[in-house]
């Protein structure tokens, strides 16, 4: 069974009251994710993110399209009560203290009455507010309702967790918090689907990643096989007081700092490259293959996109 | 597939329960317009109510003017003669917008005349149309329907006068009013005259049950006229034969006239042992004073509804 | 288990309107009463009793009446736009219970702050007259009529929310509480015209909510007993009209994308 399993989901949305535009957020997209998988879905600004886990969640309707979840329709309500989400920048009953908030979900999820309080408390140590238990959450801060959110998520020890952009509002201490936490639901054989733009997040915790721009998925895969695609380059660290003269002839992009040079050649220049520094007598520090970075991989194959604007794929 | 079958749940209970609060809305406004007397009278101050409704009165007016018209209609339909809030109801509404001249008319139509066709309170029309000629000295109805009272119910013939020939001389009026003037003057040929005063009612009303109690009024009135003019005929037939026609047939035969006249239902008149005109259906004929078997009245009028 | 979560629903309605403060309108109302009520002792003999119902009562229902609107418009509306439905409707909530659950909660800060209301005008009733009379009973049967009408207010204002801005659910639901208490003149309206115009003024006429017949606060003032059949259709109409409503809202809003 597949944790996801989304069947051409499709979302326009009708601008304008009077003369009906149409504004496509999502086109069909077609995607499974495996139980017990850490997913990352990554795309700019307006890419659809959010969209589909609206779509998901039964937030908004799709104009085309299915999906199931945990093997049952998603329009099932009783699917929820295995899933938790965290929407982006969430918002809360300010009026509530965090302990009533998450007592109030609590019982909305159906959790037992006589566990709920002991694991409401457990919840709000593990995100790190049980000092704040009881301050009413208008009187929180972005990164604190962040956590607020988390812990609304993971509440109910859902099989399923959504988690759109988990990471933003978080000071460097907050991100690293909510990157253990992932681990730590990994490692307890949940299935998350979380959304970032942030790349070094991806790379850290997905066993693979999708990558949608307007509204269009533009690859899926793990996160070395969309980076692995070598690109037949290599990189050499070298010790010298200046950058030889025959270097810059071979077409290598060259960098001094200090008497630390690197040069980044084609494969192809390798061996030419090599016999240069032994002529030169420059000790070679190393020399490793450039792997693609998944920033690279971003940059290039949504960049394209991005300047094809307007024109339908 | 699930969010369909809830919509048809939805959808189920929307409709059944418009229907079951339709249904029960029927039965409270069955009961509350029994109810509907007492209710009305908590607030039988004009003054009082002017300052409650802050400002709104010309709306407030025309829901009690609405109130006033229904009221009497319904108590009428019931066949009460129970017109004791047509009074205060009027004074509200006009207390409320001075200028609302349908309920001046409907005053004089309906407050004097004695129950079951009014409220028989010929004293509160009078007030209610010298307040209203107070307020719209220019409206040549008010002074006809101020006429009107003196002559049918209070039979004032010098103030009934006075009345239309002030309302004839208006810049804008009606070309009956110096003829109804000179009329009450002499006070003569009291048919034509009655048949004017209504004839002027129904034009110029727009309201139906006053129109329709015009008609009635007219048609009385043609039979009134046809039973004095027959029952001249046969005083003539018994002057000249010495004994009096056994049937209406009998006067046609003495060429007195042709053809056997009916009244305004189609039927025709006939003729009593001793000589006097009856009208067959006289229950069916409101407001008639003539041709009625001995010792009965006229019924009401039954308003139409 | 529905039940529930309506339950969890409602009491967080009601807890946050009591958050909010809603209930100081009390403290208004106190004042207003034992104003009148002291004023009232001061210069009249025979009419404190009245005075005191019927301000009473229409205060009640005046104060009620902006509660239910200004909070009613609000239900939806909000959540959507503060987006604090999100994590409710991701539970396995579904938006009727979410839509059934607010008017309970709206309904029941309501009937709470009637019921300290009423019982100021009770003390004020004793203040003013030293003792209770057997006709006091009928009060009761008034301001439950106020509550059925609050009821209805809540409901229509939760359905124009579920479609409207908040300010035009306050308009169009002001308007109707305002037309359904002439609602009777307007059936009688309907009654005396003819044709399609009859047709449709009667359609319009017996839609608008009737509180027209749930307003017996003079008629209770002067001591006037209500029909047990009134107060049978009452509440059967009223129960049965907020439901009709509630459908309503329930389907526009479960079709409805949050934004
Ligand atoms: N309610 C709406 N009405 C109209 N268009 C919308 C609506 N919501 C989203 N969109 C459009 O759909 C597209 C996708 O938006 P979405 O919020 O899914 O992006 P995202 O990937 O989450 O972006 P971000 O990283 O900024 O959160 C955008 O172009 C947006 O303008
Ligand atoms: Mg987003």
């Amino acid at each position: 069974m597949f944790a996801i399993e989304i069947l051409d989901l499709e979302k326009s949305y009708q601008l304008g009251f009077w003369r009906k535009r149409k504004k496509v957020a999502l086109r069909p997209l077609r995607l499974t994710i495996e139980e017990g998988e850490v997913f990352g879905f990554l795309g700019p600004n307006g890419a659809g993110k959010t969209t589909t886990l609206k779509l998901l969640m039964g937030l908004v309707f799709p104009t085309a399209g299915s999906a199931r979840i945990l093997g049952k329709s998603m329009d099932d309500p009783q699917v929820r009560s295995q899933v938790g989400f965290l929407p982006e920048q969430p918002y809360f009953y300010d009026h509530l203290t965090a302990r009533e908030l998450l007592n109030y979900y609590g019982q909305l999820s159906g959790m037992p009455v006589k566990d709920r309080s002991s694991k409401v408390d457990q919840m709000l140590t593990r995100v790190g507010l049980i000092d704040s238990a009881g301050v009413q959450l208008r009187k929180f801060s972005k990164g604190m309702l962040q956590r607020v959110g988390l812990a609304q998520a993971i509440l109910h020890d859902p099989k399923l967790v959504f988690l759109d952009e988990p990471m933003s509002g978080l000071d460097p201490m907050g991100r690293r918090e909510v990157r253990e936490l992932i681990q730590q639901l990994h490692h307890e054989g949940k299935t998350v689907f979380f959304s970032t733009h942030i790349l070094s997040d991806a790379e850290a915790l997905c066993d693979r990643v999708g990558v949608i721009s307007q509204g269009q998925l533009r690859g899926v895969g793990a996160v070395a096989e969309l980076t692995a695609q070598a690109q037949g380059r290599v990189e050499i660290i070298f010790s010298a007081a200046k950058i030889p003269e025959a270097f810059t002839q071979l077409g290598a992009e060259s960098r001094l700092r200090g008497d630390i040079a690197s040069a980044v050649v084609s494969d192809a220049k390798q061996e030419a490259a090599l016999e240069i520094l032994r002529r030169e007598r420059l000790r070679l520090i190393s020399l490793t293959p450039v792997r693609k970075s998944l920033e690279e991989y971003y940059v290039q194959n949504l960049q394209p996109a991005e300047n094809r604007k307007g024109v339908g794929v | 597939m699930k969010s369909r079958h809830a919509t048809v749940v939805t959808a189920a209970v929307l409709l059944i329960s418009m229907g079951g609060a339709l249904r029960s809305l029927v039965a409270i406004d069955r009961m509350q317009r029994q109810a509907f007397a007492q209710q009305t009278l908590y607030i039988n101050s004009p003054k009082v109510l002017r300052r409650l409704c802050l400002g709104y009165t010309g709306l407030l007016a025309d829901i009690y003017w609405t109130r006033a018209v229904q009221y009497f209609g319904e108590q009428h339909h019931k066949g009460s003669g129970d017109f004791r809030l047509l009074a205060p109801l009027l004074q509200i509404t006009t207390a409320l917008d001075p200028k609302l001249l349908p309920a001046y008319q409907f005053g004089a139509n309906f407050l004097s005349p004695k129950p079951p066709d009014g409220a028989g309170l010929p004293g509160s029309a009078l007030e209610l149309m010298k307040f209203g000629i107070a307020h719209n000295p220019e409206q040549w109805r008010l002074y006809y329907n101020l006429g009107f009272l003196y002559y049918t119910e209070l039979k004032d013939y010098a103030r009934a006068s006075e009345a239309f020939a002030a309302g004839s001389r208006l810049p804008i009026t009606n070309e009956f009013m110096p003829v109804l003037a000179a009329r009450m003057a002499q006070h003569a040929g009291e048919f034509d005259t009655a048949r004017m005063l209504w004839f002027t009612t129904y034009q110029s009303s727009k309201e139906a049950s006053i129109r329709q109690n015009a008609v009635e009024h007219l048609q009385a009135l043609r039979v009134d006229e046809d039973v004095a003019r027959l029952e001249e005929l046969v005083a003539k037939y018994r002057q000249q034969t010495g004994h009096v026609p056994a049937r209406i047939g009998d006067l046609e035969r003495a060429g007195f006239i042709h053809g056997a006249p009916v009244d305004v239902k189609g039927h025709p008149y006939t003729l009593a042992a001793d000589g006097r005109v009856e009208v067959q259906d006289w229950k069916d004929i409101p407001f008639i004073t003539k041709g009625l078997p001995p010792g009965e009245v006229s019924p009401g009028p039954r308003v139409s509804k | 288990m529905s039940t529930g979560r309506v339950g969890s629903i409602a009491f967080n309605t009601f807890r946050e309107a009591v958050r909010d403060r809603v209930l100081y309108n009390l403290i208004a109302f106190a004042l207003l009463l034992s104003g009148a009520a002291i004023l009232v002792g001061e210069i009249s003999i025979d009419i404190e009793r009245l005075v005191v119902i019927n301000l009473g009562l229409t205060a009640i229902s005046i104060f009620g009446v902006l509660i239910a609107i200004f909070i009613g418009i609000g239900l939806v509306s909000k959540e959507i736009d503060k987006r604090t439905l999100y994590t409710v409707l991701s539970r396995p909530v579904q938006r009727w219970e979410f839509v059934v659950g607010k008017f309970f909660g709206l309904t029941g800060t309501l009937v709470v702050n009637t019921f300290f209301m009423a019982i100021g005008v009770f003390l004020a009733l004793l203040y003013t007259a030293h003792r209770f009379d057997k006709m006091d009973g009928w009060v009761l049967v008034a301001l439950y009529f106020i509550v059925l009408q609050f009821f209805i207010v809540c409901a229509l204002s939760l359905f124009f929310s579920s479609f409207s801005t908040p300010l035009m659910s306050a308009v169009f639901s002001f308007a109707l509480f305002i037309i359904g208490n002439l609602a009777d003149d307007l059936r009688g309206f309907a009654r005396m015209s003819h044709g399609l115009g009859g047709w449709l003024a009667t359609g319009v006429a017996y839609l608008v909510p009737n509180f027209a017949s749930m307003n017996v606060v003079s008629q209770v003032a002067h001591g006037d007993p209500v029909g047990g059949r009134l107060i049978l259709y009452n509440t059967v109409y009223a129960l049965l009209y907020s439901a009709m409503a509630i459908a309503g809202a329930v389907l526009i809003f479960q079709r409805r994308n949050l934004k």
